[in-house]
């Protein structure tokens, strides 16, 4: 059993959770994640590591209420438990000084790809961070991703702060003027990945993206996280989450991560229903 | 062994063969002849007193034989079911030269069924703490029969597993219907009052290396983490939504209970499934996804021929009864999709039988211009595993081979890594629950020896 110390709302279904795990905050590093079951009944999700204090013993995961499990997270108050948190999982990020470093962050995507930004920063790189979001309500950590860049720049789709369009277009803006870049992370959801890593390759910019197929194990068990990578299959959960941007078959990739809509929706539609009946008696209470 | 209706069984997750009633398992108990030097006990892997067992059955001592075989044996409910006693204990019964053999398996679980259902199992005789302490890591049959020895001994043990419940293969691969996990709750509960640690959630290469417990402590590590690692046919087609490893088809159904509603993990439930292999994997995958909301056609194709079926006479026999179609001598060659990536049909050649291989089972060889295709929309590969790489990755001084097996000696399952044992599926690749539970006894003498003397030198 695995305490919650801390919980905050970040956005309107966006939620920070500090956890009491010793041992995983200690091996953790950027770009490795953990496997989260709720309670008895629950189904295993995968959940980036957002971040780790090994003095304190904790990690800090962030995540969106898509679903039944993350609604029923989103449910969980500070002082109870989930039944089981394992990792660190995947490969690190790997990490080195390549010069000029730029960060794509989307949506959730920026909280997930904030650990591979800091230890890029740490390592001595020039950091330029492009985070964004629908509007301005939704961006996450502006005050985090400041402190661990250079160059912090801003975009909504609605125009509503910073840039107005999407991170694509001040990726190409940064490249048409010029500037040397070494390397491109890219985490966000899928079509973000895909639209930057088509940008990059003609300029034969290196891009590193952080896949999210569906996990069972992710211990390498089962495959359930198979991709393609440069016509190769890999396993998401041992070989990833990081892959060569270019070199991703994201067409298959959006085609698996749609398996299981039909049994998801009957899922989240049992979650209203017996939520609602919670709040209900709550209230009669 | 009585056993239930097929064409009811297939309706539910519920055990198939029955169990004998005292009477029946007395009346089969007399059969034994109590030969002087019981050729039965050489076939078992780890030399359960099959006659002294047989023999308090026959006298209605029904406690007392279970009591007998765990003497060695310390998951009888598990191998009186899963064994492949045909090739071990039974095959060279002595009756078997005119008659059949004494059912020994079916014996073994009526001893142990009959302790557990008494109530709360007797604990052995514990010996006093000796201070040591073990560290097993995975909780499959060697593990578990490996820390059931050793905190017998005395010694302080905990198990490391990586998933959120202990059992291995023996909770998410074996389904429901052979091996009812509330048998193997009850066997791990067994070790818990024996007074064996269960640390779940904890990936050894990840969470904690093996260098990290031996640094922490432990006295020896034995390394049982089985070979889970599933292999895929590398045909087109293989990454198409509805395509599953059984590994990955047995995980959802079994660990995660797919096939409970209340349950949250969902699985695909399909019409026409395909599951390629010949082994018990596949018959288990296919008898699963026979038992699936929906299913109306589960085929096995295989490459081979029956005779040459890796998975028990009895299993395959099961699954024929339950209503699989085997097509045999036949191999899928690419799957092919739909426009939105799902699995709508697999493409097969059929195959004859050639020359004998290394194997020494006749090797199959494509037929010209026999490719035909199958409409399936959901195909399950069972085609064998391999070892885990976790470990071995990331324990220097660990030597592998080839295959990615650790390297032990033989006799006391000790690898060139100083402290650090290894048995189970992780040395041999992939084999039966009983040669693991073998290898977990070996290595238990074998590390009681080295904390003790730091010196090992036990032939088994």
């Amino acid at each position: 059993m695995f305490k919650i110390l801390a919980k905050e709302k970040l956005t309107e279904n966006i939620y920070k959770m500090i956890i009491e795990a010793p041992k995983i905050a200690r091996k953790r590093k950027a770009g490795q994640f953990v496997m989260i079951r709720p309670d008895e009944r629950g189904e295993r999700i995968p959940l980036t590591i957002s971040d780790a204090d090994p003095e304190s013993g904790t990690i800090t995961i962030v995540f969106q209420t898509v679903g039944y499990t993350t609604k029923q997270m989103g449910t969980l108050d500070v002082g109870e438990y989930l039944q089981d948190v394992a990792g660190p999982l995947g490969h690190p990020t790997h990490i080195e000084n390549y010069g000029t470093v730029v960060s794509v962050g989307g949506g959730l995507g920026t909280a997930l790809g904030r650990p591979i930004t800091e230890a890029l920063y740490k390592a001595g790189n020039h950091v330029i961070a492009i985070i964004s979001a629908r509007n301005k309500d939704l961006i996450l950590m502006e005050d985090e991703m400041r402190s661990i860049c250079h160059e912090l720049k801003i975009c909504t789709d609605d125009g509503s702060r910073g840039f107005r369009g999407f991170p694509t277009q001040v990726l190409q803006e940064l490249i048409d003027s010029g500037r040397k870049i070494d390397l491109v992370v890219a985490v966000g959801p899928v079509p973000l990945m895909a639209a930057v890593s088509r940008l990059t390759k003609p300029y034969g910019i290196k891009t590193v993206v952080s896949l999210n197929p569906i996990m069972v194990d992710a211990t390498g068990m089962c495959g359930a996280c198979r991709v393609t990578v440069g016509g190769v299959t890999r396993f998401g959960c041992v070989e990833g989450p990081e892959f060569d941007g270019h070199q991703v078959d994201y067409d298959e990739l959006m085609k698996r991560l749609k398996l299981y809509v039909p049994e998801e929706r009957e899922m989240n539609e049992r979650f209203e229903r017996t939520h609602r009946v919670r709040e209900v008696q709550e209230v009669k209470k | 062994m009585p056993e239930r209706d097929a064409r009811q069984r297939r309706e539910d997750w519920g055990e198939v063969p029955l169990g004998y009633t005292s009477e029946l398992a007395q009346a089969e108990a007399v059969r034994c002849l109590q030969c002087k030097n019981p050729l039965c006990v050489a076939g078992c892997p780890v030399g359960i007193n099959i006659p002294a067992f047989i023999k308090l059955i026959a006298q209605g001592d029904f406690v007392g034989a279970a009591k007998k075989i765990k003497e060695t044996n310390s998951l009888p409910a598990v191998c009186g079911r899963v064994c492949p006693q045909e090739d071990q204990c039974e095959k060279v019964c002595i009756l078997t030269k005119k008659f059949t053999s004494v059912a020994i398996g079916n014996l073994e679980r009526f001893a142990a069924d009959y302790e557990r259902e008494q109530g709360e199992v007797e604990l052995p005789e514990v010996q006093p703490p000796t201070g040591y302490k073990v560290a097993v890591v995975g909780s499959g049959p060697a593990g578990l029969t490996a820390a059931g020895e050793l905190v017998k001994m005395g010694h302080e043990v905990v198990i490391f597993e990586a998933l959120h419940k202990p059992g291995g293969v023996l909770l998410y691969g074996i389904p429901e219907f052979r091996l009812p996990k509330d048998i193997v709750d009850s066997e791990v509960d067994y070790l818990k009052r024996l007074g064996v640690q269960i640390e779940v959630d904890t990936v050894i290469g990840k969470t904690e290396t093996i260098d990290d417990l031996l640094e922490e402590g432990f006295d020896a590590v034995f390394v049982s983490v089985g070979a889970g690692l599933p292999l895929f046919m590398g045909i087109p087609g293989e990454n198409l939504c509805g395509v599953y490893s059984a590994n990955e088809y047995l995980t959802r159904v079994n660990l995660m209970k797919a096939y409970n509603p209340d349950y949250i993990t969902p699985v695909l439930k399909k019409r026409r499934i395909a599951v390629v292999g010949g082994g018990n994997v596949a018959m288990d995958a296919a008898r699963t996804a026979l038992r699936m909301e929906g299913a109306e056609e589960v085929y096995i194709l295989y490459r081979r021929s029956r005779d040459e079926m890796p998975a028990r006479v009895e299993e395959i026999r099961h699954g024929e009864d339950e209503g699989l179609k085997f097509m045999l001598l036949t191999n899928p060659v690419r799957i092919l999709g739909d426009e939105n990536g799902w699995v709508k049909s697999i493409e097969c050649i059929k195959m004859e039988l050639g020359e004998p291989d290394a194997s020494g089972r006749r090797r199959p060889v494509p037929m010209k211009g026999s490719a035909f295709i199958l409409d399936v929309d959901c195909v399950i590969m069972a085609l064998g595993t391999t070892p885990n790489p976790l470990v071995p990755m990331t324990t220097p001084g660990l030597k592998v081979t080839p295959r990615g097996t650790i390297v032990v000696d033989e006799n006391t399952c000790q690898t060139t890594k100083e402290g650090v044992f290894a048995g189970g599926d992780i040395v041999t690749g992939a084999a039966t629950v009983i040669l693991a539970m073998g290898a977990g006894k070996n290595a238990a003498k074998a590390i009681d020896q080295y904390v003790r003397t730091k010196k090992v030198s036990v032939s088994a």
